[in-house]
């Protein structure tokens, strides 16, 4: 049997006819019109008759529960005859608790306001950073002095994740840019006839700089996010409360072997990025531009210089710490659900590669200064 | 005879940031005593327990432990009161990069001066103590829930803790686990003397173990009922107590 929704104003009263089948009941436009004619402030009750009602479900509970929403607030007569008891029962318990959930005004902040609260909050984060930094640096104090509760085993799988797991994608992304620095060289150089000396431009670029910088941007995303998400994850399951209530140091037991692992890895992944670039620089020299093999070689060993390749080790040891201290921060700052994790290692990636950058800023002003 | 008071919390107010969540709380733990902390849900008892363990710094009062003040104690002090304490957390807080003996280890390592084999034979008798003998090797992903309370349980007493804290023991435990765990509690209590701290909504849990307990009221942010819950049940100190223990019942149904 079809539903039918018939309604009709009668002087002051709404009569409403329900019947049929009321099951996933979707005639909206018919639906609008009830409303608005119920709306109406000749209207001084609403009455429906449901004797013919058959099977129903949720779509005819909203339908009554808005209408007697609306009485109530009209102050009009609402009955519902003849209906079912459980629509009756239902429409009754969807009234029973009157509770309004606390809602506090909201205060716009003048544009100087938020200014400051931008400001303070900044201020609050460095200083909350530099502290974990402090503490980071004490716990491996307390390492070197043989007192950080530090598990080795902790430490040799950070060394085991940071190091030669990270190296297929290391090599791929470092070989590639390699590739790009030689190609896009090559069509400058090509001008003057200098294409020999890509193997130059590949090599100073990926030493100096290059391939630290890529090797940070690979591990921020790889392994500075997964510290974030380990240790978040642990903030969230409460384990991190379960080592501060045993007294063992957060620091020493999950900020150190992570933190030693990379700095000890991030100089060793560089030299093997800047190795990789250079072989993807090679590969340009070789293949397109007719550059022997042996050529390209000795040009390439040639303009290494131990400055360069030290700048840029310098910066992978940086590098390392600045992943480290970053990832482990936010995971430990994490908030107690799983979005937060999800901030968190969103957050951890992001202010790593910022940092990064600025100490790529400060190196470089720095080398500049002392003439390297 | 008048028991000895091993915990005094005094004008105690616990809040974040501005936010007071319970104010002027004056209560005692007595040594030996099975105390509950109870109430409705966001009323504030997992925040008192977290500030009775040092998670949570007060915003006003005192927490006396064994009559030094916790809250004010010195990092070194507080290590030491917090060593005669085990904690069970609500989700059992096992690290799950560690097998259970690795779990229950890791106190022993860190304040016992026990050697490996003492520490293994030790880890061996706490899994036994809570019924996981020979699931030293299994990681927290390997076993349930309810198994996961139970290794939570022997790793807070690997140091033979004076006093234990439970958060919520019965939450997502099935009815047969939640009165397992309750005969664990009385039987770590009756044997060991441990003073047990509490925190639960759960009915059953509360009449069975409890021997003294607190009614924490979110609105009033205070405590509305002190006393033995059994006691409380049938001398209710106000509607809201009596509606707690009864499940909602009128007074004059």
């Amino acid at each position: 049997m079809d539903n039918i929704l018939k309604f009709e104003q009668e002087k002051e009263t709404l009569s409403i006819k329900l019947s049929g089948n009321y099951t996933s009941f979707d005639d909206e436009a018919t639906i609008r019109r009830l409303y608005a004619l119920a709306q109406k402030t000749t209207i001084k009750s609403i009455i429906i008759d449901a004797s013919e009602l058959q099977k129903w479900d949720s779509s005819l509970l909203v339908i009554l529960y808005n209408l007697r929403k609306s009485a109530t607030q009209n102050q009009q007569n609402f009955s519902l005859n003849q209906a079912p008891s459980g629509v009756k029962q239902m429409l009754d318990l969807a009234f029973s608790v009157d509770r309004k959930p606390v809602t506090e005004e909201i205060k716009k902040a003048s544009f100087l306001e938020r200014i400051g609260n931008w400001g303070i909050a900044v201020s609050v984060g460095v200083k909350k950073g530099y502290g974990f930094l402090v503490k980071a640096l004490q716990s491996f104090g307390r390492y070197l002095g043989g007192r950080a509760v530090m598990r080795q085993v902790d430490f040799l799988f950070a060394l085991e994740d940071c190091g030669y797991k990270a190296l297929p994608i290391v090599s791929l992304i470092s070989f590639m840019v390699g590739l790009i620095l030689a190609f896009v060289g090559a069509v400058q150089l090509k001008t003057f006839g200098a294409e020999i000396y890509v193997a130059s431009l590949v090599t100073i670029g990926m030493t100096r700089i290059m391939g630290a910088i890529m090797t940070g941007i690979i591990m921020a995303g790889r392994t500075g996010a997964s510290y974030a998400a380990t240790i978040g994850t642990m903030q969230v399951n409460e384990e991190i409360d379960a080592l501060k209530t045993m007294g063992i140091p957060v620091g020493d037991f999950l900020v150190l072997p992570r933190m030693m692992a990379l700095v000890l890895m991030m100089p060793l992944l560089t030299m093997w990025s800047d190795f990789m670039g250079m072989l993807g620089g090679g590969f340009v020299g070789v293949t397109m531009l007719d550059i022997p093999l042996q050529k390209y070689w000795d040009m390439s060993i040639d303009a290494i210089s131990f400055n360069n390749f030290m700048v840029g080790i310098f910066h992978g040891f940086i590098f390392g710490i600045v992943i480290a201290v970053c990832g482990c921060y936010y995971g430990v700052y994490c908030g107690r659900n799983a979005d937060s994790v999800g901030v968190a290692t969103t957050k951890a990636v992001v202010s790593a590669i910022v940092w990064m950058i600025v100490m790529t800023g400060f190196i470089t002003v720095i080398c500049e200064v002392i003439g390297i | 005879m008048t028991k000895e008071v091993q915990i005094a919390v005094k004008d105690l107010t616990i809040g974040y940031g501005d936010f007071v969540l319970l104010k002027n709380l004056n209560y005692n733990i007595n040594k030996g005593d099975v105390f509950i902390i109870m109430g409705g849900s966001g009323c504030g008892k997992s925040s008192m327990l977290r500030a009775l363990t040092g998670l949570v710094m007060p915003q006003k009062g005192t927490i006396m432990i064994d009559g030094i003040d916790f809250t004010k104690a010195k990092p070194s002090v507080r290590d030491d009161i917090m060593r005669k304490c085990g904690i069970l957390y609500q989700s059992g807080a096992l690290f799950s990069s560690m097998t259970l003996a690795e779990n229950i280890a890791l106190p022993l390592q860190q304040y016992s001066t026990y050697s490996e084999q003492e520490i293994n034979e030790l880890v061996s008798l706490k899994l036994a103590l809570v019924g996981l003998a020979g699931f030293e090797e299994f990681y927290p992903s390997e076993i349930s829930g309810g198994m996961k309370k139970r290794a939570g349980l022997a790793r807070a007493l690997a140091l033979d803790p004076e006093i234990v804290y439970f958060d919520e023991p019965s939450a997502g435990l099935d009815p047969v686990s939640s009165k397992l765990l309750d005969d664990l509690i009385l039987d770590i209590n009756h044997n060991l003397g441990t003073t047990i701290v509490v925190v639960t909504h759960e009915l059953a849990s509360i009449f069975a173990i409890g021997s003294n307990s607190i009614f924490l009221d979110g609105e009033s942010k205070s405590i509305m009922g002190y006393g033995n819950p059994k006691e409380m049940l049938k001398n209710p100190p106000n509607e809201k107590v009596y509606n707690f223990l009864t499940r909602g019942e009128a007074k004059n149904a």
